[in-house]
């Protein structure tokens, strides 16, 4: 069997590490912990990141990218605008359901531990992907008339704000019912709040 | 000996006009030179052989056919329609500039009666204007006003028989292939997404909040300078896209945006190649070019 390249061997790592870093936190988890889950030798797991910082950086920007990517595709979809919001949120919903660690990470570890990311993700450096989508969305949605126009922000907040909080309260365990049960009316919510009147 | 060449012969036609182009002209700082290698049979303001009444009555021919200002058929000069007139003076001539954006285009003229007023080789963005016909012969130079020097490089490559390399408009690439944006001394804020917040003043971009048309308006204002020493932008006020087919739009003092987000891209940069770039730039604050270098009040 051929041994997997360094690429594949620097994606089982992140992978592994994201599921580590977002159960036990950014200073909790440590380069012996992470290489010790993996079964390989810390000097070993140096030679793939010079760093925990740095390894921390590749997750959210893979996890960025991988977001990105997604709401890349909902852009680029023939759904008008409120449709697209439903379909942002079931795709945001199902990744925090099937793959709940990279939501996790992206809240606990990285919107958390801003200190880790001060330099090299200054802003929204290491979430530009996932960001940018975001203002083409909003951007198309106002030049079509659906949505109100207003400053990105106040918009983007409400949007991912709304969603974040509503995964942290079900990996909180405190919603009564499935996160999944709430798409359409989070959807509906998101889009009245943003329509033009 | 051989004997000096001809001067060139020029005929200056006024159609639906400000004046703004042939006061532009003037300020042409080599125009004495110019003159002594042309000569104009019609000017409305230089000295030249023929008035406009002797101009209509005779349609001479000519080497070069100036026009300055929209075109509307039963617009009248001297008593002739400017269909008869356009036609006949443009079929005697070698060559045809329309001289500004009304001429080229229609321009702010076009505004009071939209379905009867054009450009004489485009309307708008369309090539069915009264010299469709004589496309070829047609050199547009768009501006409000042109730029005086635009029209002396033209007249120069004209008379020592050079060829002119022209745009989808006609426009000469020498003088409208770069943006306004090229060798804008704000620049450095573009590229740090830093916004100027006022008018006049020497720091900060103006194409996020005040309207700046530069990064997508051909025209070579920041290259060469309007008197030899400013341009719009320098002097702290937007670039109007004064240049384009599109020209006169509303709202020229300030940015559409849609959500905080330009409605007109950069020229030939892609949304989300612009997004991208911009959100990174902006992740940084360069404290320098957030303050006034300048402050009278410090």
């Amino acid at each position: 069997m051929a041994r997997p390249s360094k690429e594949e061997r620097k994606i089982s790592i992140m992978t592994k590490a994201l599921e580590l870093f977002s159960k036990e936190g950014f200073y909790q988890t440590t380069m012996p912990s992470i290489a010790e889950r993996i079964g390989m030798s810390v000097g070993n797991l140096y030679n793939y990141f010079t760093s925990k910082e740095m390894l921390a950086k590749e997750l959210i920007l893979f996890i960025a990218n991988m977001l990105g990517e997604e709401i890349r595709r909902i852009n680029e979809s023939t759904l008008d605008t409120e449709g697209k919001i439903r379909a942002i949120v079931h795709m945001y919903f199902k990744i925090a359901q099937e793959r709940p660690e990279t939501i996790e990470y992206f809240l606990r570890v990285y919107l958390s531990n801003r200190e880790v990311f001060r330099e090299g993700c200054e802003g929204m450096i290491c979430v530009s992907a996932f960001v940018t989508e975001l203002m083409i969305f909003f951007e198309e949605g106002v030049r079509s008339g659906e949505l109100r126009d207003q400053d990105f922000f106040s918009a983007f907040g409400l949007f991912m704000g709304y969603l974040g909080g509503m995964v942290f309260l079900n990996g909180e365990k405190i919603l009564p019912n499935a996160l999944e049960s709430y798409e359409t009316s989070i959807a509906e919510n998101i889009y009245n709040a943003l329509k033009t009147r | 000996m051989p004997s000096k060449p001809a001067k060139l012969q020029i005929i200056w036609l006024q159609g639906i006009t400000c004046n703004g182009n042939t006061h532009s002209f003037l300020n042409d700082s080599a125009l004495g030179t110019l003159l002594q290698d042309v000569q104009f049979l019609h000017h409305p303001i230089l000295p030249s052989a023929l008035t406009l009444r002797e101009l209509v009555s005779k349609l001479p021919k000519s080497d070069i056919l100036i026009v300055e200002g929209a075109y509307e058929a039963g617009f009248e000069r001297a008593g002739m329609r400017m269909d008869k007139l356009l036609s006949a003076l443009a079929s005697k001539t070698k060559h045809i500039i329309s001289m500004g954006s009304c001429a080229s285009f229609g321009g702010i003229f076009k505004e009071s009666s939209p379905d009867t007023i054009s450009g004489i080789l485009f309307d708008k963005t369309k090539a069915s204007g009264p010299l469709r016909g004589m496309r070829e012969k047609v050199i547009t130079l768009s501006g409000c006003p042109a730029h005086p020097e635009w029209l002396s490089f033209v007249i120069n490559m004209i008379r020592c028989g050079k060829t002119i390399k022209l745009d989808e408009y006609r426009r000469p690439k020498e003088l409208y292939a770069f943006t306004v944006h090229n060798g804008c001394l704000r620049n450095e804020y573009f590229e740090w997404k830093v916004d100027s917040g006022h008018f006049g003043t020497k720091e900060g971009c103006l194409f996020y909040v005040q309207g700046c048309q530069g990064p997508f308006t051909h025209g070579s204002c920041n290259k060469i300078l309007w008197n030899g020493v400013s341009s719009k932008t320098r002097a702290g006020t937007p670039c109007l896209g004064c240049t384009e087919p599109t020209f006169p739009k509303t709202e020229l003092f300030s940015t559409k945006t849609y959500m905080s987000i330009p409605a007109e891209m950069p020229l030939g940069v892609p949304k989300r190649s612009y997004l991208a770039l911009a959100g990174a730039a902006k992740s940084f604050h360069i404290k320098r070019l957030e303050e006034r270098l300048i402050d009278d009040n410090a």
